[in-house]
């Protein structure tokens, strides 16, 4: 049996048999030759920063897995870790018993690096109560870390928190989506809540902006909601749409619509559309110039005999529940750029039947607003057009 | 015999039927029919002039008549006619 010796012995005796090369050395060789540079610290220490061109295999698998990064034993490696001492039994390990003839140890690890100045790198990470939150999504190879990033960094605006804005809030903001932005100017009443589960029976009387902020935050903490009580109108639609990336169009008028749409071109901004009656919906996902945008599909409203609103016609609960998910499932698609979205494409449900239609919707060229031959309209007059009197049916 | 998808909007009309089967040649034919047997419904399709009110989207199946050949556009008897009226309803009140 050998002769017990100290840790802090173990450790000089390693550092007198490897190589140490001191920072600045180090750095000047990163820049001209061709070095191998290996962060042996542990995944945490590393996603808070490191250096950059640094490969990572923490100290605890360098014998499992330096073979993998580092087949050729001949290769010129520098090992660093927070202050020299693991790098030092990591140079020690690699060029004694895995055989790497040129390795050397960082002296003084990243934190003498960083003391004389020499650069890192920050890598944008989730937290751990951000990774446990959003695992399911992580897991998804469709979604993963990148995927649920983009999600956290992005900004949606939502037109209504009633029927379609609910559920498509509620699941956003579950989802991750960074920001939430809700217009929508009135108060919870009794008679929302057979479908507007954002909200609850004490919040009745309470703006619906507010009560659905109070909703997201008690789900998810890391969502931004930006309330904006009020109306959707020319003077205001072009400042509150620039601020967002996609817009969820669950409004309940047609000049709403129209507005929203021709502010929607003029900024580029893709519109994910959705409109309920009784029990039949309709959902498109509109962006601007790639395919067709809602004046396209509809060029003029209809007579207010054929536009009941909802509050007149009455509606299933569970109808705007699945048209707002599908929604939030188009954002979903927009923001990360996975699957298809419905662009182009009108899908059409009916409830009663449980039955999904598709109609293909093409790009009108001779659209007022999307069409080559489009005029340039004042901002004072987006949304509106000749008959615009006519069909108020809101 | 062709089909027709009825609108949640134009249902009264139909007796509460949400899809009625129509005979005709054309587009044209099939929507006439309709409106002969369900007074009412005719107003809201055509205009005085007898062409389909643009606020109607008509579509053959997923292809919008007006990019086929209108109401001129020939269908056949597994095919349905769908009406598509714009709908505004939402979540009160944007």
């Amino acid at each position: 049996m050998k002769a017990p010796v100290s840790g802090a012995d173990l450790i000089a005796r390693a550092k007198a048999e490897i190589e140490e090369v001191q920072p600045t050395e180090a750095a000047a060789e990163i820049e001209s030759a061709d070095v191998t540079l290996v962060d042996v610290r542990e995944q945490t220490e590393f996603e808070e920063r490191h250096i950059d061109g640094a490969i990572h295999i923490p100290r605890s698998y360098l014998e499992s897995r330096f073979e993998q990064f580092v087949p050729d034993r001949s290769r010129r490696i520098i090992l660093y870790c927070a202050s020299g001492i693991r790098s030092a039994l990591a140079a020690k390990t690699l060029a004694e018993d895995l055989g790497y003839e040129d390795v050397s140890s960082m002296a003084g690890g990243i934190t003498l690096w960083r003391d004389r100045g020499l650069p890192v790198v920050t890598p944008r990470s989730l937290t751990q109560e951000q990774k446990e939150r959003y695992s399911r999504h992580i897991l998804v190879p469709e979604i993963g870390l990148e995927g649920q990033m983009k999600m956290l960094d992005a900004k949606v605006l939502l037109l209504g928190a009633g029927g379609l804005g609910s559920p498509s809030a509620l699941y956003l903001a579950a989802a991750g989506i960074g920001t939430l932005g809700l217009i929508d100017d009135d108060v919870v009443d009794a008679s929302n809540l057979q479908r507007q589960v954002i909200h609850n029976t004490d919040r009745i009387g309470v703006p619906k902006t507010e009560s659905a902020r109070l909703a997201i935050e008690a789900l998810n903490p890391d969502v931004d909601v930006v309330e904006h009580h009020g109306r959707l109108d020319a003077g205001n639609v072009i400042e509150l749409l620039s601020d967002y990336d996609v817009i969820v169009d669950g409004a309940d008028n047609f000049p709403t619509r129209y507005l929203l749409n021709d502010a929607s071109v003029r900024l580029r901004k893709p519109v994910v559309s959705a409109s309920i009656l009784s029990f039949d919906g309709q959902l498109s996902t509109f962006v601007p110039y790639e395919g067709p945008c809602y004046r396209c599909l509809y060029p003029t409203p209809p007579p207010p005999e054929l536009a009941p609103s909802c509050g007149a016609a009455g509606v299933l609960g569970m109808l705007p529940g699945i048209m707002g998910l599908l929604q939030a499932l188009e954002v979903f698609k927009l923001v990360t750029g996975a699957g298809d979205p419905l662009i182009g494409r009108l899908l059409l449900f009916e409830a009663l039947g449980t039955e999904f239609t598709e109609l293909k919707v093409k790009r009108d060229p001779d659209c007022p607003i999307c069409g080559p031959n489009a005029p340039q309209i004042a901002d004072g007059d987006l949304g509106k057009f000749p008959d615009y009197d006519l069909f108020c049916a809101g | 015999m062709p089909k027709v998808k009825i609108p949640p909007v134009l249902r009264a009309q139909t007796g509460g039927e949400s899809i009625v089967e129509v005979e005709g040649e054309d587009v044209g034919a099939v929507l006439r029919g309709l409106a002969d047997a369900h007074p009412g419904v005719g107003g809201q399709l055509f205009d005085e002039s007898g062409d389909l009110n643009r606020y109607v989207n008509v579509y053959l199946n997923d292809e919008d008549v007006r990019l086929l050949g209108g109401l001129g556009t020939a269908v056949g008897g597994d095919d349905t006619v769908v009406i598509l009226p714009a709908m505004a309803g939402g979540g009160p009140t944007a």
